[in-house]
């Protein structure tokens, strides 16, 4: 389980990577955190002929603060999110679902710019993203563009970057007084791919509003579910009543099976997880 | 005098004590001696081309491309191999009617499972290697798959091998008593269900792992091998490369894990074996992670279809079993695949005192990886069987199941005795195991709050198992049959110029703390301080012939090698002391390294006196002693075809009935393993027994679609059990000494692993009874109970 | 042929520099250019935990890092691990709890653990299990690994 032959470059800056992954005459791929593509090319299941490695981008690596928004260079690893005070007081959500996310020694390495561009359909970070109605900021020669987290996701393993182009950063709107967040997934073991899984946003105002409610886990992709949101917002309080209606939504999805659950169970357990979470956001 | 007997008692000895592994240290600083440690001068590595295939026609071959790649130095095909590697078939004369076909390390005409190796490239690295298995272009023409072992026997099913008319591999059966009528009774209740066990795999932590180098010069094949058998792994390379068994040199130094997964003929091992005495280099294969999965031998993979009767008071009146297993394409060699069948039919109900019992046994082929021997061979299958059908009848008739197993177990005077199938059973605890285990979980508490949290909704469950062990195995077990596998053991000890013992042994390490063990009936028979004692093990130039570490033996069998060899040189020591100090032998003893009086206790000699004595001093002694400082003992097991050993175990379980995901609260062990050596040793021999068998039950499967493919080849994908999930494991002892030998130890290696499905399985039932779902299919998933609980 | 490229490393305190392939993970280079066998392989998809080692402060799997990555790094691994005050505690406390068999996955599952101790982790089974639950360990059952572990924590490192 060796990788097959690759060439190698490790540029010191954001031109030098925009300028080789600008090469449409090579079959390039990003390098960053590694901890999905590294497998991947020991399976030999990605023979990339020229790795671009990022790690040395340092000016991909930061977390910082504006007034309205916490913004997270791509090159950001999960520890380094999990230990911010930063996100702990910003972005709870993020730092309830990290510990979820694979493993120490996996969160060590892994980036959040890697797990976006990758776009695993069972990971917890697209979720997370839209959930968090996250902009995703990608660079190319030709300039910067920004794209909601919602548009960005575009099937299996599939995203809105173009050839030639990186995640620069991750824009997320802070918590504001009233936000609220719920997350919850079944994982078989900890740290593992989740069976089912569910992050929701909403304000906690009267009525509760701006809900957000993402799946990850149980289709091609992340899927916000909008007609779920549409139950949940305008509601007083959280009734039997309204989370049923919400469930009944959550029927309609475009539920894909795996090896753990087939389609019925997918379906079963997105309620679940979705009762979890919206508990644990109401709590 | 100073004979065995006083072996437990003596103040010195270490038998029955904790002592940690003297080799434990090596291990925790990195120094351990793993097979992919070895690099050696001229070193080539091997990778294999597998067939993408469960059942294909093989056609053209073209190694054009891989064989001119830079650091290719050769390509081989099952024609290359063919003049250099006899075929070999896993059949055993006493398992009767048994057939499986000669079978070659490449496949040659035809591929009969996906992952089977057809083509074998030989490089200077293993990168290379692989880069040269994608240049390799084979004509693959897809065959028909049989992959379901309820069809295999089928009229249309397709026949895997051309010379049998059909894919049936073996059938037995076992009836004893008057089964139909006790049946038929109209005062009894029957309960009939079908059990699934999917398949396992090992996944030992270390690879499959083998550097072997051939000196043409002196006909020599060495093979580095991460195995337990290195005896039997000589007599095979030996036999099927054509060389003298003498010239084949075993080595096994530290071993990564085995659980009886490196214990079988692998083509690719063979291969790579055939490929260093062809190019007179040394080479490296180490199957990969892949690999593993798809050529590692699988397990269990049964279906059982069984039923119990018991009339009023819980008495069973009988039992009956079908079963049936697909062991892929060919039986294993030299164990065969027939014999986790044939323990299922030997076991199913062994703890109870059952008069009329039937059991059906079917083997066939299929085009799927090949099954065979791994830890607790049957076991987890015949106790899940035996116990489900006992808990289930126990409430069918609304008796406890604890009282259910009071009034069916063997009782603790009743041996020896002969079970319904035949097995021979000595000292045995059932009914002390049983109470023991009910005070050490606290049962009655225990349901209390069952009933508690119930009323909270909340589906807690106990389950129970009572079971034997096969342990110690004599030459019944496979010797009887024909393979060149030894059920006896030996052991040298030679007193060195010091006066340090060094042991040598047979029966070999993977981490048990074999060694440890030898060390310690070594020093204890002896005399001496455990620090002093030097042990081997693993290497078949320098140990004594014999079985190695498999069907929880080492202990038992090698053990008492040990302990009759130490006595044997401790004799000769004291005989050479006798005339050294003008004594009589017999009134002396070893104690701490020195020579002593027994009536007072002096020290007269310390050994390494002694030892300077008989080998520089020579001219001190008497011209017609000539003293022998070493001794070899052999033991095997006579009295039965094996020793058995019992247990009872309890599970509590919590289950999420929305999610399906079952949680191991608690875990409780007790278990007679007769003498215990080393508590420490056997406690965690258990504990992780244990794990194994929770793996088993709630997560391990290999899933295969229906042509063939195993769909989760990684350990992403193949959930073995991690911390995290895994309960604290409560173990408690019960000691009935074996009277087969002096030592009195019977194996604790496979108990954990055999009861623990049972009891989890029980536990799962139990909480969902109140829920009218039940489950009889291991792995017990998320979504089976799900389903089992109609809620998807 | 074979693509490599120098790099220069600290390993264990050693400084060493090595023209390494491009494509050979980092805990390759370690055991088959370096010589430290002590960090195993078990699965090269970064699941099994066996290679987990330490760069530049940072526990790691050396199958999902390239030896060039490491360019410059600061590399300990199990040999090196003893000269650490928590590791050698770790190293004692693993031989009295009996916390290997095999000792394959041992290597890792020190690193993990001991990155879980350096960092403050409390004397909790389940905070503990949860940590190790990406080290893979066939043997043992993990029972005496969080024993070993919790010893170490609650004795303040005194064996």
């Amino acid at each position: 389980m060796k990788a097959a032959e690759f060439d190698y470059l490790r540029p010191s800056n954001l031109g030098a990577a925009l300028d080789l992954l600008a090469n449409e005459s090579a079959d390039v791929q990003i390098l960053a955190g590694g901890q999905s593509l590294m497998p991947m090319m020991n399976f030999r299941l990605a023979q990339p002929e020229l790795l671009v490695d990022l790690n040395g981008l340092e000016e991909l690596q930061f977390i910082r603060q504006t007034d309205s928004h916490i913004q997270i260079g791509s090159m950001t690893r999960y520890c380094e999110l999990e230990t911010s005070s930063l996100i702990q007081q910003h972005v709870p959500l993020l730092s309830i679902a990290l510990p979820h996310i694979a493993h120490s020694a996996i969160r060590n390495r892994g980036t959040i710019g890697g797990s976006t561009a990758l776009a695993d359909p069972a990971a917890e970070m697209p979720a997370l993203l839209i959930a968090l109605n996250a902009t995703i900021v990608t660079r190319s020669r030709e300039g910067q563009r920004s794209t909601e987290a919602s548009k960005f996701f575009l099937g299996l393993y599939e995203t809105a970057l173009d050839s030639g182009e990186l995640i620069e950063s991750i824009s997320i709107p802070k918590s504001t007084t009233g936000s609220a967040c719920g997350f919850y997934e079944l994982a078989r073991r900890h740290g593992d791919y989740a069976m089912a899984g569910v992050a929701v946003t909403a304000q906690r105002t009267d009525p509760i509003n701006d809900a957000r409610v993402v799946f990850f886990a149980i289709s091609d992709r992340a899927i916000r579910a909008e007609t779920v949101e549409n139950h949940l917002n305008g509601l007083s309080e959280l009734t039997e009543e309204g989370l049923e209606n919400a469930r009944k939504e959550i029927d309609k999805l475009d539920f894909h099976g795996d090896l753990n659950a087939e389609v019925s169970t997918k379906r079963h357990l997105a309620k679940v997880v979705f009762k979890r979470a919206i508990e644990e956001m109401m709590r | 005098m100073s004979g065995p007997l006083t072996l437990f008692d003596k103040p010195n000895s270490y038998i029955g004590k904790s002592v940690p592994r003297p080799d434990a240290r090596r291990l925790v600083e990195g120094r351990g001696k793993y097979v992919d440690d070895l690099q050696l001068p001229r070193m080539l590595h091997a990778a294999f081309v597998r067939s993408p295939h469960a059942h294909a026609e093989i056609g053209n071959i073209d190694t054009a491309e891989a064989t001119t790649l830079p650091g290719v130095i050769a390509v081989f095909t099952a024609d290359d191999l063919a003049d250099h590697v006899s075929p070999y078939v896993g059949v055993l004369t006493h398992l009767q009617g048994l057939r499986s076909p000669p079978q070659s390390p490449l496949a040659a005409d035809r591929a009969r499972w996906q992952g089977e190796p057809v083509v074998m490239i030989v490089a200077q690295s293993r990168a290379i290697a692989e880069d040269a298995c994608e240049l390799v272009d084979i004509d693959f023409e897809p065959l028909e798959t049989v992959c379901d072992a309820g069809t295999a026997l089928q009229d249309d099913a397709p026949v895997i091998h051309g010379e049998f008319d059909s894919n049936l591999a073996w059938q037995r059966t076992v009836d004893a008593g008057h089964v139909d009528d006790a049946f038929a009774r109209n005062d009894v209740t029957v309960i009939e269900r079908e059990f699934i066990f999917g398949r396992h795999t090992g996944v030992t932590l270390e690879p499959r792992a083998s550097v072997v180098e051939y000196d043409p010069s002196e006909a020599v094949l060495t093979y580095h091998y991460s195995g337990q058998a290195p005896h039997m792994m000589q007599a095979i390379l030996a036999k099927h490369l054509g060389l003298l068994e003498e010239n084949v040199h075993i080595v096994a130094r530290d071993v990564g894990g085995s659980f009886g997964i490196k214990i079988h003929t692998y083509g690719d091992d063979v291969a790579t074996a055939a490929a260093a005495k062809i190019l007179a280099r040394p080479v490296k294969f180490i199957a990969d992670r892949t690999e593993s999965f798809v050529s590692d031998i699988h397990a269990r993979d049964h279906t059982v279809r069984g039923r119990l009767a018991v009339d009023a008071e819980g008495k069973i009146a009988a039992l009956e079993i079908d079963n049936l297993t697909g062991i892929g394409p060919y039986s294993m060699y030299p164990r065969t695949s027939a014999i986790e069948c044939n323990q299922i039919l030997n076991l199913t109900g062994a703890p109870y005192a059952i008069e009329n019992y039937r059991a059906r046994g079917t083997v066939v082929f299929q085009n799927k990886n090949m099954m065979c021997q791994y830890r607790a061979v049957g076991h987890p299958v015949a106790m899940a069987v035996a116990d489900g059908l006992l808990e289930e009848a126990a409430h069918e008739i609304g008796m406890d199941v604890v009282d259910i197993r009071r009034r069916n177990l063997f009782a603790d005077n009743a041996y020896p005795i002969n079970s319904a199938a035949g097995m021979k059973f000595d000292d045995l605890s059932h009914q002390k195991a049983l109470e023991k285990l009910v005070r050490f979980m606290d049962y009655e508490a225990l349901r209390e709050d069952q009933a508690a949290a119930q009323k909270q909704n909340i589906y807690r469950g106990i389950g129970l198992v009572s079971m034997v062990e096969v342990t110690n195995p004599s030459p019944m077990f496979y010797g009887i049959g024909g393979a060149p596998i030894s059920a006896q053991d030996g052991a040298s000890v030679r007193l060195d110029a010091a006066g340090a013992p060094h042991v040598s042994a047979s029966i070999t390490e993977q981490g048990q703390g074999t060694n440890t063990i030898i060390a310690q009936i070594a020093a204890g028979v002896f005399g001496v301080d455990i620090d002093r004692v030097k042990v081997t093990t693993g290497d078949t130039a320098t140990t004594p012939y014999g079985g190695g570490t498999w069907a929880s033996r080492g202990a038992g069998i090698g053990g008492e090698a040990v302990l009759q060899a130490s006595h044997a040189l401790k004799q000769q020591v004291l005989d050479v002391a006798g005339v050294i100090l003008q004594a009589r032998s017999d009134q002396l003893d070893i104690v701490d390294g020195q020579v002593v009086d027994i009536e007072i206790g002096t020290q007269r000699i310390s050994l390494a006196d002694l030892g300077k004595i008989v080998y520089y001093r020579g001219n001190e002694l008497p011209a017609d002693v000539t003293p022998e400082l070493i001794a070899t003992r052999h033991y095997r097991v006579t009295d039965f075809p094996f020793v058995f050993t019992n247990g009872a175990m309890a599970a509590h379980v919590e289950i999420d009935v929305e999610t399906g995901f079952v949680t191991v609260l608690n875990f409780w062990a007790v278990e007679d393993c007769g003498r215990v050596i080393n508590p420490k040793l056997v406690d965690e021999q258990i504990r992780g027994g244990v794990v194994q068998g929770i793996g088993g039950a709630l997560y391990e499967e290999c899933i295969y679609s229906p042509d063939g493919q195993l769909q989760n080849a990684s350990m992403a994908d193949y959930l073995v059990p991690m911390a995290a999930e895994m309960p604290d494991i409560h173990i408690a002892h019960i000691e009935t000494p074996t009277k087969t030998s002096v030592l009195g130890a019977k194996g604790a290696g496979e108990a954990g692993t055999g009861g623990a499905p049972a009891a989890v399985m029980n536990a799962v039932n139990d909480a969902l009874r109140p829920l009218n779902a039940s489950i009889h299919q291991m792995p017990m998933t998320p979504q089976r109970i799900l389903k089992a609980l109609g809620k998807v | 042929m074979t693509k490599s490229q120098n790099i220069s490393v600290i390993i264990n305190g050693e400084p060493i520099s090595a023209s390494v392939p491009l494509r050979t993970n980092l805990v390759d280079f370690l055991r088959n250019q370096v010589g430290l066998t002590g960090s195993h392989v078990g699965c090269e998809h970064g699941v099994c935990g066996a290679c987990t080692l330490e760069v530049d402060g940072s526990m790691i799997r050396g199958c999902l890092m390239l030896a060039v990555q490491a360019d410059g790094a600061e590399i300990t691994t199990i040999e090196g691990f003893a000269d650490r005050e928590k590791a050698a505690q770790l190293q004692l406390s693993f031989q009295k709890y009996n916390a290997l068999q095999c000792g394959y996955c041992t290597p890792g599952m020190l690193a993990s653990a001991l990155e879980y101790i350096e960092a403050g982790g409390k004397a909790d089974r389940a905070a503990i299990r949860q940590h190790l639950s990406g080290n893979y360990c066939r043997c043992t059952g993990y029972q005496s690994i969080v024993d070993a572990v919790v010893a170490v924590i609650e004795q303040g490192g005194k064996q």
